[in-house]
């Protein structure tokens, strides 16, 4: 693809660890936006998949009633939330209390956009495990949250885990909210609470100066983001290998075979 | 004796940390919910000012001036922008991606499987490389080779393609859009049609269908909800797309992005966001319109996946009925 054929002419060891030289000249690189990225992308995590998984077993394990079917429709529609709005979000109530830009605004717009879509991939995944393993459990006089834990979720790892994977390829090339919580910066990592660079908001730079060398270097950041996302999902491949071809149409010929 | 006690206790020790699991798992599950209440309460409540200051001229005003002093702040032309290129982005990429889906489900696994998955490996592109490829590659060849023939023919004729291309317009991202939307509507497309029974097309093809027909007669009646879902699924996207068309669409401002043909610079709802949000002060009326405009995006992402939600469910239950009966 045209991203490779550009980006591989951009890539160099100082390309990957320096941090950006004076706009124009076509020196520097995007070390720090690397950094970023990877800060971000991680701190997010943190916060966003372990409420991501309880809120999957909340909608999986405790039976159905008026407030699960809320969450999960509410969980369905904040899923298609345009990213900018959640950028907006965390600007008005991070940024503007705190009084600056900061990797925790940034981080907390991300694990927005990445929970709801754990917890989906979650509550499906645990609907996939038999409830004679739970039967089996319970007649051991385990506890229940032993039983969710040590149990139901062992046997639904291969599924959680890519939804975890699927949601930070996600968040890993997300650029609208990043514009305002992050901001981007030109220096490696000095803080929670200052401003960070990330690979996507860098190729947005990038991409509005006027100048060739920028265009090249916008090219080797594209490579370098797409050769990551790349890794995760061939990681979340790796897997599902062996399971099915995708947690999706298992789980739709699941319902098929029980509506036959 | 302490056997009594003993069992008491354990009892009581059960309870408490089993409830503590389903009060965290409750609060997790309830988290989405007072995210959203506090989104739209704080969206709101911050851009209270400008519904005070422009009423519902906000919506329908077409001037936008961050100046001091000569303020004026009317989003209707970036609504105007965002319906354009989603349902331009629709009409050229959801019969595509239905195509795509209809290919890859019929055809032998060694050729379908590696096409959907490299269906689906183009849905995790981001899009801001999708952004970095139509500004610099895509553009020019689409100017070159396709807007500038159309203008040349028609552009005197035909209002749609009177002005002249320079490849930074609302065709350009929404052909771009078009094919973000691809992946995402295919690879569900394609689930949906995977998941009618092989009874469904053996019964048709019995009966002396050609393929069209019995993808016609036996597969689209039964995939309808799921096709329908899919293209909405779709639509949300394009309308909360920020920066690939922020990258491509001109981005020109008040009553010049009220577009005048297809070659004409635009702007939508999530562009202008992404363009001035940094620069505007949090003290001028600049900031709390912006944020208005997050409000309306927000209102209409939200109506939109709510209607395709209930529709969905409404017609699954109807089938389910029809299937039972």
């Amino acid at each position: 693809m045209e991203v490779v054929r550009n980006g591989a002419a951009a890539l160099s060891i100082e390309f990957l660890t320096q941090t950006p030289g004076a706009i124009g000249s076509g020196e520097g690189g995007i070390g720090p936006a690397i950094q970023g990225t990877l800060i971000v992308i991680g701190i997010s995590s943190i916060i966003g998949v372990p409420i991501g998984v309880m809120s999957g077993i909340f909608l999986a394990e405790f039976g159905e009633s008026r407030i699960t079917k809320l969450v999960r429709f509410f969980n369905d529609v904040f899923m298609e939330f345009p990213s900018i709005v959640l950028g907006i979000f965390a600007f008005l109530v991070i940024v503007l209390l705190l009084g600056h830009f900061s990797i925790w605004a940034g981080a907390f717009a991300l694990s927005l956009i990445m929970f709801p879509i754990v917890a989906r991939t979650t509550e499906e995944s645990l609907k996939l495990v038999p409830i004679t393993y739970r039967e089996a459990g319970t007649a051991l006089g385990l506890k229940r949250w032993v039983i969710t834990f040590r149990i139901v979720i062992s046997a639904a790892k291969s599924g959680l885990v890519t939804g975890i994977l699927l949601s930070v390829a996600r968040i890993g090339g997300e650029t609208a909210p990043l514009i305002m919580t992050i901001l981007g910066s030109s220096q490696f990592f000095a803080g929670f609470n200052s401003p960070m660079d990330a690979l996507p908001l860098r190729i947005w730079r990038l991409s509005l100066l006027p100048y060739d060398s920028a265009q090249l270097q916008g090219w080797g950041a594209a490579l370098v983001l797409i050769l990551i996302i790349l890794v995760i999902n061939i990681a979340v491949r790796y897997f599902v290998l062996g399971k099915s071809s995708n947690l999706i149409g298992s789980i739709i010929k699941q319902r098929n075979l029980k509506r036959v | 004796m302490s056997h009594l006690p003993a069992k008491q206790q354990k009892g009581i020790r059960r309870f408490d940390s089993d409830k503590l699991f389903k009060i965290g798992a409750t609060i997790a599950g309830v988290y989405v919910l007072v995210i959203i209440a506090l989104i739209v309460f704080q969206l709101f409540f911050e851009s209270y000012p400008i519904w005070i200051e422009e009423g519902f001229g906000f919506v329908t005003g077409t001037d936008w001036n961050p100046v001091e002093g000569r303020e004026s702040f009317g989003v209707f032309p970036y609504i105007l922008g965002t319906l354009i290129t989603s349902a331009l982005a629709m009409a050229i990429g959801v019969p595509l991606s239905i195509g795509i889906a209809m290919f890859v489900s019929d055809a032998p696994p060694k050729i379908g499987n590696p096409l959907g998955f490299l269906v689906e490996l183009l849905a995790a592109v981001p899009s801001v490389i999708y952004g970095l490829w139509g500004l610099y590659v895509f553009r020019v060849y689409f100017r070159d080779y396709i807007e500038k023939p159309i203008h040349d023919t028609f552009g005197d004729s035909i209002w749609l393609f009177s002005d002249t291309p320079l490849g930074l317009d609302i065709l350009t991202a929404s052909v771009v859009l078009a094919i973000m939307i691809i992946p995402t509507v295919s690879a569900v497309s394609r689930e949906v049609l995977m998941a009618v029974p092989q009874q469904q097309r053996e019964a048709a093809y019995m009966l002396g269908a050609t393929k069209w027909e019995m993808f016609k007669l036996a597969m689209f009646p039964y995939a309808k909800t799921g096709l329908i879902g899919a293209a909405i699924l779709g639509l949300g996207r394009a309308v909360g797309e920020t920066i690939a068309v922020t990258m491509l669409i001109g981005n020109a401002t008040g009553i010049n992005a009220i577009p005048e043909s297809l070659f004409g610079p635009g702007q939508t709802m999530s562009s202008i966001i992404a363009n001035e949000f940094v620069e505007a002060s949090p003290a001028s009326l600049h900031l709390p319109a912006l944020i208005g405009v997050g409000l309306v995006l927000l209102s209409m992402a939200v109506c939109i996946n709510i209607v395709a939600h209930v529709l969905v469910t409404r017609m699954l239950h109807v089938r389910e009925g029809a299937i039972n009966s």
